[in-house]
């Protein structure tokens, strides 16, 4: 704080002895926006995971071998959850700026705009509450399952892992609750920097650092359209805090000094942002490597919480993405795509924890989908029910994994609920895939419904067959998670352990005498807690919290409407209101219909016909997984027979199961050649620049040398004849020139 | 008389210088041609003498003592490089028992 302080005031000294415009002494504040001092507290959010950064990082120095560490976490994230939830109650309704410390507070020299100012500030309003909510939430819960998952690591990598976890959180919370684009971006480079710790937690196994520089790379390229996004918007709209950026962007003064490019560049650049956080096609594949890590990261961060930044920082800026509507087709035609090409990869995967990832992406494909359909409520629906069976159902492969030395192939594992005291991981995972797999009536079928109905909604080109493309995607989630569920869970008791070696060995000698040891207390209570949440997240679809105004979609969608992701509403609100602000604004064009003509689909309205035919869909995915991988699994393997005998279909197994040969295509498209030209540059320093520049010069003294080396040959004679001829030489020459000089100069 | 002794004063500078120069290639061929340390040294020697006369002459024929002055330092010089030559001799001579220079090529190295 001092030090935050200090340099504020060199930076105020500079610009002061610079003869600049002084600063504001108070930030211009739209008229809605209150600043809300009295909620000083809610700094502890953010704060609180830092305390517990510090105290593991006490722990590590002092060699604490205890579980303390993980309470020290469980604690402080509780603590932030609890102000969260406070914060949540006591919100007024509009949105608000918690001041906490002075960052960045620069006048602009040319004096148009009213200078750079990035301070450590929240933004309080709905969107930011929904997500803050649940990240720590099940942060916190998340914490606990890990402090009985992480115990094979007692006194080794355990205080490392929870220093990790809160690291995580302080850069998610930053994240999330920033008031401007800087903060946003200094926790965006936080959690990426948490995951890659994370990802690399067991940095003795070579597949694991692999996959955490992976995922850092891939995220750097995304940071880099996040850092570019930032500084177009600052040239272009002369702020970067989301009130006043709102507000030039509603009043338009932002044109005066518009210079005509920038406005369809910011979307493409915070796309490239989110597509990479969120592992979007081109830059997916970052996130099923990633499981390399401890499943309880798996879960929290490559499931829950930082994936869904992506979803959050469009969702955020979404303004920009309707000021150039055209970047919306595109988000969703990638999350469409991505939601389908991940979802036949997992349909083929055998490792469950990696069809789980590939599940994720999937899903994520169709938040971004919701996105680019104008759907933010659906988006922001889905990711928070996803977020709670996606985290429940990582935590059942956790505790699979956990339980059974490392196995996670669903051929090698079946009949878990037979197995005593693996009833309640069964029971959660069963909630989590009906979730997953939109089952009539659980979360998943809400949120999923309202991403697909508006596909066929909003016009926009091909979003209709985008709409199809969605449903066939449902089709094949329903079928590769039951997949999962009943060759894991149902069926005969069968069970093959892994290979990993647990600290407690208590099933030492494997294979003969292995016993799978069922999660105890904090695992079960976790995995219960959350499969309960993912169950009652569909009760907020019910919930109306604003009586007076009549929206669908419950309370996500009012939360999702006092935000600046408000112009994706669903219903009137978006229609009539938001879309007409773009026209107004003279970008957008026409794009989408003017009045509230409802379309229909099969004669039902699109709503309800949605109801219907995801039902639909789900029920029969579940009802082919039942027959190939619960009532007959022989069928299973004869279709597999079948599809490999025909050489016209025999390639696509095979290319889902090698995902499609993506990272193949990678490899030859762009390591290589990165590979082959690196590899040219450094020849050419080898050689070039090192060998024939600086060696090359520092031998020609050696060479001049080598000429005269023979002259030192040891004999004094020698050495004496070379110095009287040279003497007598000098001699010579000094007598010849005197009497040319006589000749010359005397005539 | 003072012919004479003009014509002498006249001749003795390049009498001098003669005998000078003499004595100085005598030293250098000596050098160059003995094998044996202390021969080589004394050769030296003789070199120096050659350059002594040569000052002396030519201070005397310019009625300068500047000559004579240099002659003074150069025979200090000489008496204290003699001390350190033949000290060299003497361990080298303990080293390996031959004054021939050839067999002390290696110091080179």
């Amino acid at each position: 704080m001092i030090l935050s302080s200090i340099i504020q005031r060199i930076v105020l000294a500079t610009v002061e002895s610079g003869g600049l415009a002084q600063p504001e002494t108070e930030p211009v504040i739209s008229s809605d926006v209150v600043v809300a001092t009295h909620h000083w507290w809610a700094g502890f959010i953010l704060y609180l995971p830092l305390i517990s950064l510090i105290l593991c990082g006490l722990c590590a120095a002092m060699k604490v071998k205890s579980k303390l560490p993980a309470w020290i976490t469980t604690v402080c994230l509780l603590g932030s959850f609890v102000l969260s939830l406070l914060l949540y109650f006591d919100y007024g309704g509009s949105p608000e700026l918690i001041p906490l410390l002075s960052w960045i507070n620069l006048a602009d020299p040319g004096g148009n705009f009213s200078g750079l100012s990035a301070n450590f500030t929240f933004y309080i309003d709905s969107l930011s509450l929904l997500w803050i909510m649940f990240v720590t939430g099940l942060g916190t819960l998340i914490t606990f399952y890990a402090s009985e998952y992480m115990e094979s690591d007692l006194g080794k990598g355990y205080t490392r892992f929870f220093a990790g976890v809160s690291v995580f959180l302080f850069a998610m919370v930053a994240l999330v609750l920033a008031d401007n684009l800087l903060m946003l971006y200094l926790g965006w480079e936080g959690v990426g920097f948490a995951s890659y710790w994370l990802i690399g937690y067991y940095y003795q196994r070579p597949a694991a650092v692999a996959a955490a520089k992976k995922a850092f790379i891939m995220n750097r390229i995304g940071d880099l359209g996040l850092a570019l996004a930032i500084y177009l918007i600052w040239t272009t709209f002369g702020t970067i805090q989301y009130d006043e950026l709102m507000d030039v962007i509603q009043s338009g003064s932002w044109k005066e000094s518009y210079d005509g490019w920038t406005i369809d560049a910011i979307p493409w650049f915070l796309m490239l942002a989110a597509f990479g956080k969120s592992a979007q096609i081109p830059l997916y594949v970052w996130l099923p490597d990633a499981m390399e890590g401890p499943t309880p990261v798996s879960a929290l961060i490559h499931a829950a919480t930082m994936v869904t930044a992506g979803i959050y920082l469009v969702a955020r800026t979404y303004e920009f993405f309707l000021l150039s509507p055209e970047s919306l087709h595109v988000v969703a035609w990638v999350g469409g795509v991505t939601a389908l090409l991940a979802a036949t990869i997992g349909l083929a995967q055998h490792d469950i924890k990696r069809i789980m990832a590939y599940s994720t992406v999937s899903q994520l494909g169709y938040m971004f989908l919701g996105l680019g359909v104008l759907s933010t409520y659906g988006a922001a629906y889905h990711v928070f029910t996803h977020a709670f069976f996606k985290a429940v159902l990582f935590l059942t492969c956790g505790a699979i994994m956990h339980g059974f030395a490392g196995q996670l192939d669903l051929r090698k594992l079946s009949g878990l609920i037979r197995i005593p005291g693996w009833r309640i991981t069964s029971i959660a995972m069963l909630i989590g895939c009906l979730a997953l797999a939109g089952f009539p009536l659980t979360s998943g079928y809400f949120s999923k419904d309202a991403i697909l109905a508006e596909a066929f909604i909003t016009q926009g080109p091909g979003f209709e067959a985008l709409g199809w493309m969605a449903i066939f995607t449902a089709f094949l989630t329903a079928y590769y998670t039951f997949r999962v569920w009943f060759r894991v869970c149902a069926g005969k008791v069968e069970y093959e352990p892994g290979d990993e070696h647990h600290g407690d060995d208590d099933h030492g000698h494997h294979s003969e005498a292995f016993h799978p040891h069922a999660p105890r207390f904090a695992m079960n209570f976790v995995m219960a807690v959350i499969a309960i949440g993912a169950l009652a997240a569909s009760v907020p679809y019910f919930m109306d919290t604003k009586a007076d105004e009549a929206l669908a979609g419950g309370w996500v969608a009012d939360m999702v409407h006092d935000s600046t992701a408000q112009g994706g509403l669903p219903g009137l609100d978006r229609h009539g209101q938001s879309m007409g602000d773009i026209v107004e604004h003279g970008h957008a064009g026409h794009q989408g219909e003017g009045d509230h003509a409802h379309p229909t689909l099969f004669g039902m309205d699109v709503h309800t016909a949605m109801y219907v035919i995801s039902g639909v869909v789900g029920g029969l995915g579940l009802l082919l997984a039942a027959w190939l991988h619960l009532f007959r699994r022989q069928d299973a393997d004869r279709l597999k027979a079948f599809l490999q005998r025909h050489w016209w279909i025999a390639w696509l197994p095979r290319a889902m199961e090698h995902k499609w040969y993506v990272d193949e295509i990678y490899q030859g498209l762009i390591r290589a050649p990165l590979w082959i030209a690196s590899h040219l540059m450094y020849a050419f320093d080898r050689f070039l620049i090192d060998g024939l520049l600086v060696d090359g010069i520092a031998r020609i003294p050696r060479m001049v040398a080598r000429w005269f080396q023979p002259l030192h040959n040891g004999i004094v004679q020698s050495y004496a004849v070379t110095m009287a001829g040279g003497v007598a030489l000098i001699a010579l020459l000094m007598i010849l020139f005197l009497q040319f000089w006589k000749i010359g100069g005397g005539g | 008389m003072i012919l004479l002794a003009s014509a002498f004063g006249q001749l003795a500078l390049a009498h001098y210088l003669l005998l000078s120069g003499v004595l100085f290639v005598i030293g250098l061929v000596g050098f160059l041609s003995r094998r044996n340390l202390i021969v080589m040294f004394l050769c030296t020697e003789l070199m120096f003498q050659a350059a002594a006369i040569a000052f002396v002459a030519v201070g005397r024929y310019y009625y300068d003592f500047s000559g004579q002055v240099f002659v003074i330092f150069i025979l200090t010089v000489a008496a204290a490089e003699a001390a350190l030559a033949l000290a060299l001799v003497v361990l080298l001579f303990r080293r390996k028992p031959t004054l021939n220079a050839e067999d002390w090529r290696d110091l080179s190295e």
